[in-house]
């Protein structure tokens, strides 16, 4: 298999908690335990999770904004060590965030905020950045009137256009969107939606997508993991994993997202997950599910099941979970290539 | 009679000697019992238009015209204090963001039964009982316990059961609510608003939800009514809204969703361009700048509301209706 743009192995951070007037180390809230992640070039792979779960934190880690407390990150095979790596890293892997208005600098114009990484990292001679910018612009669906602009005159979906845009003025291999249009209108979200797929196309990006919405998710990626309580739960390809969901958790998201349809939405009554998510900083024994878990047995409060294989790419950590070994029940726990595989991404960028 | 009928309503927004209509013409109406969602993107007036019913309308804000009444009561015509009797009496509202909602000082269970007994003329230890039913249909553990605790002891997710357990507390008609599961995650959204449906139902209360998630009118509404802009632009039964809408906007909002029952190859049809700002009115149609179907006649002149086979509508140019409506 060719070498993968992230790969993420084992990662766990940990956050101190600390009291009294000593500030001693009392206690730790474990963000992510153990998380493994490949992503191939051109791929998109979708991290689902209620809050709380580590997705954000995750993210930031593989952004090097957040230092790991265990395991490696490697970005196109290679650690980043030396502040040579960093910069490049920095120049190849940007990120766009939920909450535009926060992200923009108030007293630059859209020209400048988009300009301006081109001109400190003199990506391109002085006298080309306003092209540089119109283009991109363009690229992103906003008219080159919109230069002049200040954020606070732009609505929230032009705002977004913005922030992708400064994001690809540095020409980036790799895009983390932290819940890039949960916080845009239904008809903006839409068109958002669209112009990161198209983007993708076009330019061969590779996305790390974080959202709490299944369906934007699904449209968007071509793999999902789902995480609980700071671990992949599960983690497949997106088609096979919303049709054969094999956590229980996965198969509650998706019961819990009601279709924009009131003849299905009404077809089958929803039982909801009982209970909400205990505390990173006092996980349960046992599979961190196992409290709300509707079919959870004894062993499930016992061990933590590791992610094992279900089907071709798609990988369960449960201990109920089918084995695509054959028959149900309880797997032998050997550890699960993941892997993306490179001719089914080559066939999604082309859908 | 219908338990709340909204008609005509136009608020206004008075700022720097200047005045702008927010609301154009809205119309609404609940019975007993009945869910109704209105649906519609930020700035639509959709929350503008429960705050007037229940009389909460800030103070740059006035009714321009229409009418509100409850009970065939016009509410315009009660006094102050009738209306703070009727406000959390038979009227209660449940927002967005719990924390707005509670009172960060008080125990949960002093919140709880202060409305209860000024409202229901009950006696503490009664008020306290009723508490402690309360918390545990809303599914709160521990309720006796959780009565002497404060807002900040509580996850997001319980505080707003408490917040329903206080809506439901005076036994009321009526329940506006407003994104009431917004600010929380998907499985307790699930959780609580199967709780609010169901606990409407089981009372016979009227249920106003307000809300942009398409997927949660199609789940728990009995009708549903579009806003875009400031107006109605389209309301009708839920099921058949859904099937066959006749307002471009709401084909538009349905065929902007990404879905989960349907193949990924589907495409998205977002519509174009993003709402207009209410400090710069658009004449004719409001939504005429981003419609496909938009003619001269939708640049020039408002559509006036319309209603056929029990669907209102104000287009121009609506889409056909289906050509056989199965029977109701």
């Amino acid at each position: 298999m060719s070498l993968p743009l992230l790969e993420i192995a084992d990662l766990h951070v940990r956050f101190p908690i600390r009291s009294g007037i000593l500030r001693r180390e009392t206690g730790q809230v474990r963000a992510v335990s153990g998380v493994s992640l490949k992503i191939a070039r051109g791929e998109a792979l979708g991290l689902v999770g209620e809050s709380g779960c580590g997705k954000t934190t995750l993210a930031r880690a593989a952004l090097q904004l957040q230092p790991a407390s265990e395991g490696e990150i490697l970005f196109d095979g290679r650690h980043i060590k030396t502040r040579h790596d960093r910069s490049a890293f920095r120049r190849r892997v940007q990120a766009i965030f939920q909450d535009p208005f926060s992200s923009l600098n108030p007293r630059m114009t859209a020209g400048d905020i988009v300009g301006e990484p081109i001109r400190v990292h003199r990506l391109r001679p002085r006298r080309e950045v306003k092209k540089r910018v119109a283009e991109l612009m363009d690229l992103c669906g906003l008219p080159a009137r919109f230069m002049e602009l200040y954020p606070h005159e732009m609505s929230g979906g032009q705002r977004q256009r913005i922030g992708i845009a400064r994001a690809l003025a540095m020409e980036p291999e790799l895009i983390v969107c932290d819940e890039a249009v949960s916080a845009l209108d239904v008809s903006v979200q839409a068109q958002v939606i669209n112009l990161l797929a198209e983007l993708r196309r076009e330019l061969g990006l590779t996305y790390l997508f974080i959202g709490h919405d299944l369906s934007v998710v699904r449209y968007l990626c071509d793999r999902v993991a789902v995480m609980y309580l700071g671990r992949v739960v599960e983690q497949g390809p997106s088609d096979a994993l919303f049709a054969d969901p094999q956590h229980p958790y996965t198969r509650a998201l998706i019961d819990a997202a009601p279709e924009p349809d009131p003849e299905l939405a009404r077809a089958h009554e929803v039982i909801p997950l009982q209970g909400e998510a205990p505390s990173p900083a006092a996980p349960p024994p046992g599979c961190a599910f196992h409290p709300r878990c509707p079919i959870a047995v004894a062993r499930c409060s016992q061990e933590i099941p590791a992610l094992a294989p279900v089907g071709a790419g798609h990988g369960a950590a449960c201990w109920l979970a089918r084995s695509s070994t054959g028959g149900t029940g309880q797997h032998d726990g050997k550890p699960v290539d993941l892997s993306p595989n490179p001719a089914q991404v080559r066939q999604e960028m082309h859908r | 009679m219908p338990l709340l009928e909204i008609e005509d309503l136009a608020i206004d927004l008075a700022r720097d000697g200047a005045r702008r209509r927010l609301v154009h013409g809205a119309s609404l109406s609940v019975e007993e019992g009945e869910t109704v969602a209105v649906v519609g993107e930020s700035g639509s007036g959709k929350s503008l238009t429960a705050l007037a019913a229940m009389g909460l309308l800030p103070e740059e804000l006035s009714i321009g015209a229409g009418r509100i009444r409850f009970e065939g009561r016009d509410l315009a015509e009660l006094t102050e204090e009738d209306r703070r009797i009727l406000r959390g009496g038979d009227m209660a509202m449940i927002f967005q963001e719990p924390m707005t909602a509670l009172n960060p000082v008080l125990s949960i269970g002093r919140q709880l039964t202060e409305g209860m007994r000024a409202k229901l003329g009950i006696s503490k230890s009664e008020a306290n009982a009723r508490a402690v039913e309360l918390l545990t249909q809303v599914g709160v553990t521990d309720p006796a316990r959780r009565l002497t605790q404060y807002p900040h002891e509580f996850s997001g997710g319980m505080r707003q059961r408490v917040v329903i357990a206080m809506a439901l507390a005076c036994r009321p008609k009526l329940i506006l609510a407003d994104e009431p599961t917004t600010a929380l995650d998907v499985t307790i959204q699930a959780q609580i608003l199967a709780l609010t449906a169901k606990l409407c139902r089981e009372n016979g209360v009227g249920l106003v939800l307000i809300t942009h998630n398409l997927g949660i009118v199609a789940r728990y509404a009995d009708r549903v009514c579009v806003m875009y802009a400031g107006g109605v632009v389209e309301a009708g039964e839920a099921r058949a809204l859904y099937r066959a809408p006749r307002h471009p906007y709401t084909r538009g909002l349905l065929d902007s969703v990404p879905r989960l029952d349907l193949d990924r190859s589907h495409g998205l049809h977002p519509i174009p361009g993003s709402p207009p700002d209410p400090m710069r009115p658009v004449p004719g149609c409001r939504f005429h700048p981003r419609c496909a179907r938009a003619e001269a006649r939708c640049r020039a002149e408002e559509p006036p509301a319309e209603v056929q086979d029990g669907r209102l509508f104000a287009c121009w140019r609506p889409l056909p209706a289906p050509v056989s409506e199965p029977a109701e």
